[in-house]
Order: structure tokens, then sequence, then C-alpha cells
């Protein structure tokens, strides 16, 4: 996770390729490009086999034989084969470290190329402590980029071993993806992937939400999502190089204001409950509070007065307060309650009510949506209903949209 | 594709930038000593500069002859595509600016002329304003034009600077302090919004390609100032319930502007006080004919508005008594100055002499034209492999442009929306537009073929785009390689985004290179 919010939009440059160059390119070339990065590939190879038969993912081994019984067949070395191949056409140069066997070095060799396999495992171990383990291999050899296929759950457990000392891409195979750290399908993070190490200046790091749902309350058709961690992942930016467009807009700048603006205009006597995310960190920083960045924190006079709540320590806080409710919008899939942030249960809401909820976030996580709504799910059909419609959302300082949001 | 494509190459001179050439002494013009008689009448001329304006040191100008000059902005000029390919730059409603126009507008009569002299001494332009007033009038619907915005957003800044001045002579300065538009209208509304001291909200769209009623229904409060709203928006989308969108705004107390920087598709057809709308904007550069003149004019936003927002526009507005044609400061309720005197003439001279020469039908023709070419581009351009519609699931036909995208294009082969820009500019052909920020749909463009272009040229256009596309498909690296043909081939973007490394001027760019340690 990383400390500091200014590197949100880092660009590549500081991450990592040559800086400022002495002398202008002559024509043809490119500044700041560097040839044979590093580039870390681990398959999760079980990833997606439940989905396809009915079972709301694949961890643990119980679930894997009762995967396979119903006829799953691995997926994730496929799609992993696609994005190598758009990776390999764009004639970025890299070097290509893995693990043995179907943890990436198969994929690899079919996608023609030759890998170093950094880390070996007993043939057909797959669980998550060889996701772990290669993870932690790749982060010692100072992989530029960890490249991975899987799902919300290999997302997990790559983060746990390497934090955020190692950018990391998701070629798409999983069953479960909430996570924001996935290229929309193999190709694109193939060609992302292609021009992070290419130095392209289109390729920039952020802050990504790393999420998963418990799969067997999942199975239950209970949901219990959380919010993992941050990982720094990157993403594509179209530059603003027509005429027409000028400078692009900072939506960070947008966002640190809109937070600044939302803290400031906190009243004395009521209680905002502030919602987990780097958003809502932004809101805490700005009334130079500390925050628990997968948590909910509770805000009372300028002053921190809970962290880390669960619901029970909201109700209580809230018994006799004026309340509003301050979140930011979580994960790919963009949810404003039911993932990641359960703590702020249909209870809490019920009482809050639609208008005492504050949401917070930069434009830009609104376009990236694939669906042109928000999404709520708190277990609480009732309270979903009340949420839904048309929301204000606060992106920038004065600067808002009405967006829809869907149970 | 029958179209035949150029095979165009740009010249390549290596020109150096200008504060790189001359040699110490050389001159361009060398002004002769005044004769004796006026130095004794006179004395030292430097005298007459009041001394806190006196510079210290000379300019650190380049000292170059005249013909280098000449030669090296000639040179300059041709290593750019300068607009004269074909040229479809959407959002634009891009025209011709003919020739003639442009003696008109230097004719003695108006180059000489100053807005400190009388009224009396101008009565010819005032009544060419006033004349081309009426014609706006006639072609919206509106009570009053007036010319002094210096552009788009100037005109748009101005309709907020009335919508306060109107709220508060209803008493409702503080409480009206929202203003709601779309997320597909130009973003000067948003910002001049901004700029002014309101609220921005942003309507985001619904699968038809427009905001959705509700959307808008939830928006609007006793806090709503005003709507601001481009129709048919940056993708060429009418929204068809603009009517019932009035009502809803007009019934909670906010006022209508309708920005028509895309008003090629609607050139008399639709008048926008006819759908209800209290204020619209044109711009006289580009929809009337007068030179686009690249981004900061000469420009003219020619802002319009009803009867009952009239009193509060920028003074002076040119009048007639019936005898005489005068300027009217005398108007209590104005929202003031928006820009000096009562705008840029000249462009309002080239707007009036393009609207007499395209008369009502003319007009009306060119609409015609407009959507017919992009309808018929349409046809063609889908028809490529990789290019597809923004709002697939939209039914409603498009008018005068369209938003495309090259996100199959991009995934199946890698090659973008900025590839395919370079990559066009090898046929001679300008680089297509692609769309305002925030993109929307993915790796987007928006071709605008206006009613100038023969079918000729929107057949090359579609050719040059059907070529790469097969390029894209066969041997991708030829387009993201591109451009091959050009004086420059690539440039570097990610020094013109870090403050470090671009500079705005000459001693800003050795400072900086000082700075990077690097030898200037």
């Amino acid at each position: 996770m990383s400390d500091n919010p200014d590197r949100d939009d880092a660009t590549l440059g500081a991450a990592g390729a040559a800086t400022a160059e002495p002398d202008r390119p002559l024509a043809g070339e490119v500044a700041g490009r560097r040839t044979g990065r590093k580039l870390g590939l681990i398959v999760n190879p079980l990833a997606g086999m439940g989905g396809s038969v009915g079972l709301k993912g694949t961890d643990g081994p119980d679930i894997l034989e009762e995967a396979k019984r119903r006829g799953a067949r691995p997926l994730s070395g496929e799609r992993t084969v696609r994005a190598l191949a758009r990776l390999t056409a764009s004639k970025t140069p890299f070097r290509l470290l893995t693990a043995s066997g179907d943890l990436g070095e198969h994929s690899a060799l079919a996608a023609g190329l030759d890998p170093v396999v950094v880390h070996r495992t007993e043939p057909g171990a797959s669980g998550p402590a060889d996701t772990k383990a290669a993870a932690a291999a790749m982060a010692l050899s100072a992989v530029d980029l960890l490249l991975f296929a899987g799902g919300d759950g290999t997302a997990r457990d790559i983060l746990s071993a390497v934090g955020d000392r190692v950018p990391v891409l998701g070629i798409p195979a999983g069953v479960k993806m909430h996570s924001a750290v996935f290229g929309a399908n193999p190709e694109s993070a193939g060609g992302l992937a292609a021009l992070f190490l290419d130095g392209s200046p289109t390729a920039r790091l952020r802050d990504a939400e790393v999420m998963d749902l418990d799969e067997t309350a999942f199975r239950e058709d209970r949901l219990s999502a959380r919010l993992y961690g941050y990982a720094r992942s990157p993403y594509e930016r179209h530059l603003a190089q027509n005429a027409k467009a000028g400078s692009r807009a900072d939506d960070n700048a947008a966002l640190e204001a809109a937070c600044r603006r939302v803290a400031a205009r906190m009243r004395e006597g009521v209680l905002y409950i502030v919602g987990p995310g780097t958003t809502m960190r932004r809101v805490m920083k700005s009334l130079g509070l500390p925050s628990t960045l997968l948590g909910v924190d509770a805000v009372l006079d300028g002053a921190l007065i809970g962290s880390d709540l669960d619901e029970r320590a909201l109700l209580d806080l809230m018994e006799g307060r004026e309340t509003r409710v301050v979140v930011g919008v979580l994960g790919g899939q963009g949810y404003l309650f039911g993932r990641g942030n359960q703590q702020i249960s249909a209870k809490v809401i019920r009482k809050v009510g639609r208008e005492g909820i504050i949401v917070v976030t930069p434009l830009d996580k609104l376009v990236a949506l694939e669906a042109a709504s928000l999404r709520v799910d708190t277990g609480d059909a009732e309270v979903d209903a009340l949420l839904a419609g048309y929301m204000r959302l606060h992106t920038g300082p004065d600067r808002s949209v009405f967006y829809k949001v869907s149970a | 594709m029958s179209a035949k494509l150029r095979e165009y190459h740009a010249p390549v001179w290596n020109e150096p930038v200008i504060l790189e050439m001359g040699y110490p002494g050389r001159r361009g013009l060398a002004v002769p000593e005044a004769e004796e008689a006026v130095q004794a009448e006179v004395g030292d001329a430097a005298d007459l500069i009041p001394v806190a304006l006196r510079r210290h040191d000379r300019p650190s100008l380049p000292e170059v002859s005249e013909p280098e000059v000449l030669y090296h902005y000639l040179r300059l000029s041709q290593q750019t595509l300068g607009m004269m390919g074909v040229s479809l730059f959407g959002t634009c409603t891009m025209k011709y600016n003919p020739q003639v126009n442009e003696a008109i507008a230097w004719r003695p009569e108006v180059t000489e002329a100053h807005p400190y002299q009388d009224d009396d001494t101008l009565q010819g332009t005032l009544e060419i304003v006033h004349r081309f007033d009426a014609i706006l009038r006639e072609l919206s619907g509106m009570d009053q034009f007036i010319f002094q915005a210096g552009g788009g957003a100037d005109a748009a800044y101005t309709s907020c600077a009335v919508t306060r001045a109107y709220h508060a002579s209803r008493g409702e300065p503080e409480q009206r302090d929202e203003i709601i538009t779309t997320i597909q209208t130009h973003p000067s509304s948003a910002a001049t919004a901004a700029a002014a001291g309101f609220k921005v909200i942003t309507l985001m769209l619904d699968e038809n390609g427009y905001p959705s009623l509700d959307a808008l229904k939830a928006a609007v409060s006793d806090r709503t100032a005003a709507l601001m709203v481009n129709n048919p928006d940056d993708m060429g989308v009418y929204n068809p319930e603009m009517r019932e969108w009035v009502r809803v705004v007009h019934e909670a107390g906010g006022l209508c502007f309708y920005d028509s920087a895309n008003f090629n598709g609607m050139m008399s057809k639709i008048r926008a006080r006819e759908i209800g709308f209290d204020a619209c904007m044109f711009m006289l550069h580009k929809t009337f004919g007068a030179p686009k003149s690249g981004v900061g004019g000469p420009a003219v936003g020619a802002y319009g508005c009803s009867a009952e927002l009239a009193p509060f526009v920028p003074t002076p507005v040119v009048a007639h008594d019936g005898d005489r044609y005068y300027l009217d400061h005398d108007r209590p309720e104005s929202c003031g100055k928006i820009r000096e005197f009562w705008g840029n003439v000249p462009v309002v001279l080239k707007a009036y002499a393009w609207i007499r020469a395209m008369g009502a039908e003319g007009v009306a023709e060119a609409s015609d034209i407009s959507v017919l070419a992009n309808n018929y581009m349409e046809r063609g351009l889908l028809a490529i492999r990789g290019v597809t519609r923004s709002h697939p699931d939209a039914t409603s036909p498009r008018l005068e442009m369209t938003r495309y995208s090259l996100a199959q294009m991009k995934e199946e082969t890698g090659v973008g929306v900025h590839d395919v820009q370079n990559r066009m500019t090898d046929f001679g052909v300008d680089a297509m537009w692609t769309s305002h920020e925030p993109w929307l749909v993915p790796e987007p463009f928006t071709p605008e073929a206006g009613e100038m272009y023969g079918k000729e040229a929107l057949d090359t256009w579609i050719a040059v785009l059907a070529q790469i596309s097969d390029e894209a498909y066969s041997d991708p690296e030829i387009v993201k390689t591109a451009p091959h043909n050009q004086a420059v081939h690539r440039l570097d973007h990610d020094a013109m985004e870090d403050p470090a490394r671009w500079a705005m001027t000459w001693r800003a760019y050795l400072r900086k290179r000082a700075n990077t340690g690097a030898q200037s």
C-alpha cells in the first residue's frame, strides 16, 4: 500500500524510465525509451475453473475437486498465451521471468517465448502458497512489472506477497473480478503491459483496489466482500495531443479539492462515518486525521472518535446523533455499498437516509465503468431500492454529476 | 474503394528556431536618423517615453534580414498540413472562408475605424452589425444579439453573467447557484459556469446517447440557475426530449441556454427560442464562414437572448432610432462588460458577407448537405474493419457528425486512434478530431463533413481510413511507427506534459535546459 497519495498518478518516468533527456531526441526517436525491462509472469492454472461449472470461484482444494468432477477445464493458460501474443506483437523488448510448469513456464513456451524460471515448484502445485512464493521470487528478481493470470483470489495472494513494491497487472481469468487491477480482456492486458515496459508516457501507475469475496459465503448466497488493499497497477491514459484539447484537466487536483471541500463543510455536532479507500483517505488527510485505508472511521467535531469500526460500533456511535456517511466508489465494477464496505450496513444506511450520503469520486472512475450505473448490494432489498435512482456524486470542488444507482 | 490515394510527402527543412538564427548587427529594416529639423523640434525621441517604461537593455531578439524572416516562416508553413487537405474537423462546423470576405474586412472603412469614433462617423458599420443582428434573430427566434464576446466560450460566459444578473433582479442571486450541463455539451459551458462562480452539475449519458429526463429531474431544484446544453451534442446525437427538458428547468425557475456550437445540422430547421430556450450562442468564426484562426481568435461568439433577458446583456448594444444607428450605453440592468468595446467588427463583417452570399435558401441547403454528407460517410466508414459507432443501441440517426470508435481495431491489432491520426497525415489528410475530454467512447474519432467538400473528397477520406485499417490488420507496425512522410516523425509527448521540460519562451527554454544539466 502506498502511503504517498501524490503517487496516484505518478508518471512512468518517475517509476523507472529515464528522466530528463539531456538532448532533444532526433526525429524518429522516443525520449525515455529503455530496452529489455523485466516482466514477471505468474499463472494461476486453476483460476476460473469454478465459474464455468456454476461454482462461484475456485478457492480451496474441495471446490477444485468438485469443479474438476463437474468437467471444468483450465482456461487461464490459454488466456495468458493470448496476452503474451499481443505483448510480443508490439515488438517491445523485454525479458520474461516466470515460475515453472503450469505457473507460467508452459504458457510462455506456448507463446513462443524463452523464459527464465526464477521459481520452481513440484509439478501440479498450484495453491495460494505457490502463487505467493512465486510472486516473492519475482519481487526479489526486481521485475519491472508482474503480469498474472487469475481472479480476485490470485490478485489477493500476489498483493500479500509483493505489496506496493512491484507494479502488477491482471489478465482476467477468474470467476470473481472485483479488483481494479485487471485488463478488460487478455489482449488489452498484453497491450498495456507492452506500453508500460516500453516506457510509454501513456502508461501510468495508480493505486488499484484489490477486493475479494468470501467464496464460502458467496456460495451460500451471502455476500461478504472485503477490500484487501491497494496494488500499484498500470493504466492507459490517452494523450492530449489535439490542438483543441489543450492540456488535460488534472483529475487528481479536482479530486483533492473535492475532498478538501467535503472536509471543510463538515458541521459541528454531526457524526461523519468515513468509508474505506484512497479517496476517503484524502478526506481524512484534509481533516488532518489518520485513517484506516481498508476500514471505516468516524469523525465528530473534527476529531477521530473511532477507527476501523464494525456495524455494531457504528450503530452505537450513531445513537442520538445526526449522521452522514461519506464514501467513494469501490472496485472496477463501481460499487457504492455492499462490496468492501459492508460495515456500513443496510441498518446504518436506513438510519442515515439517502440524503445523508455524501459520495466523492473522480470523474475518470465513472467513465471507466463498464455499466452506466453504480451498484449497491446491501443485502436488504428495501435499502437497495431506497438507494436506487439518480444520486449526486462530487467529482471536484463545486463539481458534481448525477449518476444512476442500480440495485 | 475507388478513390485514389495521394502520394504525399512533406518537405523536411530541419528548420532551426528563429532565435537560433541571425548574426550580430544584421537588420531587416534600417530606420534612418531623424532629420536635423525634426531633431531640433523633438529633441531625443527616447525622452518621450516615460522613465518607468524605458528598458535598460536591448531586447535579445534574433538579428535577421527581411528575406531570412520570410524564408524561415515560409519553410515552417511548408512543414505543416495547414488544414489544406481534406480536413473534417469534428465539433467545429468548419466552413470554407471565402477570399472575397477577407477583402471586405480589409477595406480601410474597417481597418482604419476606431471604436472611440463618434457614432455618426460609423453609420455604415453600425448598420451592418444591426442588420446581422436581425438575421441571427431570424435563425434563432431570439429578440436581441450582441457581438462583444471574443469566442464561443466567451459567449457562454456572457450567458452566465446574464443569468446571474437576471436572478439578481428577481431577488435570488445567492440561492440560484447551480448550473446544469451534460457530459457531451461543449466543455466550455461547464468551464465558464465554474469561472462565473456557479456550481456545476454534469449529467452523464444514458443508453440512447443522451442523458435521461429522470437525471435532469433529479438534478433541478430551487438552486438551479440555468441549463447549458448543446443539441445535437458533441457526438452528433440530437436529444429529442429537449422541449420537455426546457419545461422542467423553467418550472424550477431556471433559464435555458442553447449552445449552438454544433449548428450545422440545425441551420434553418430548428429555432432555439421555439423550443423554449431563453438564450443561445453562435460562432461567427467557423459556423458563419469567418476563419477559425486556430484557437484564440480573432473570433466572435454571438450571444442572443429573449426580450426578457435583453436588459441584462453587456453594453453597448447597437440600436436604431428610426433615423440613425447608435451605441446604446444607457442600460442600467446590464451585467456589465464581457470584453472591451462592441466586438470583433471584421469578423462580424465576414459573417455578414457569408450569409448574404448564402441567402436563406443557401443556409438551409448547407444544413441538408452537411447531414447528407455525414450519413454518406457513416455508411462508408462503418464498412471498414475495426470501426464502430458510439452507442450502437441508439436508433436515432446522427445529424452533421458521428462519434466513432477504434476500440475494436485497438483490441484486435494494438493500433489505436493516435496511431491512425499519425498515419492519416502520410496521405496529406489532416489528423482527425478525436473527442473532447473525458473520452466516453474508447479510441474515439469524430469527423464532420460539413457542406463544403465534394463527394470525391469524402471518398478520399474514407479510402484513407480503409487503407490504414488494412495496414493495421496486415502490418500494424506501419501504422504504429507513422508518420513516415511528414516533416517531423514522432513527437515527444511526455516532454510536452512535463513542466520541467517544456517552455513557453526562448529564455525559459534555455533556463530549463540548463536546469536539466544539458548544454544550451
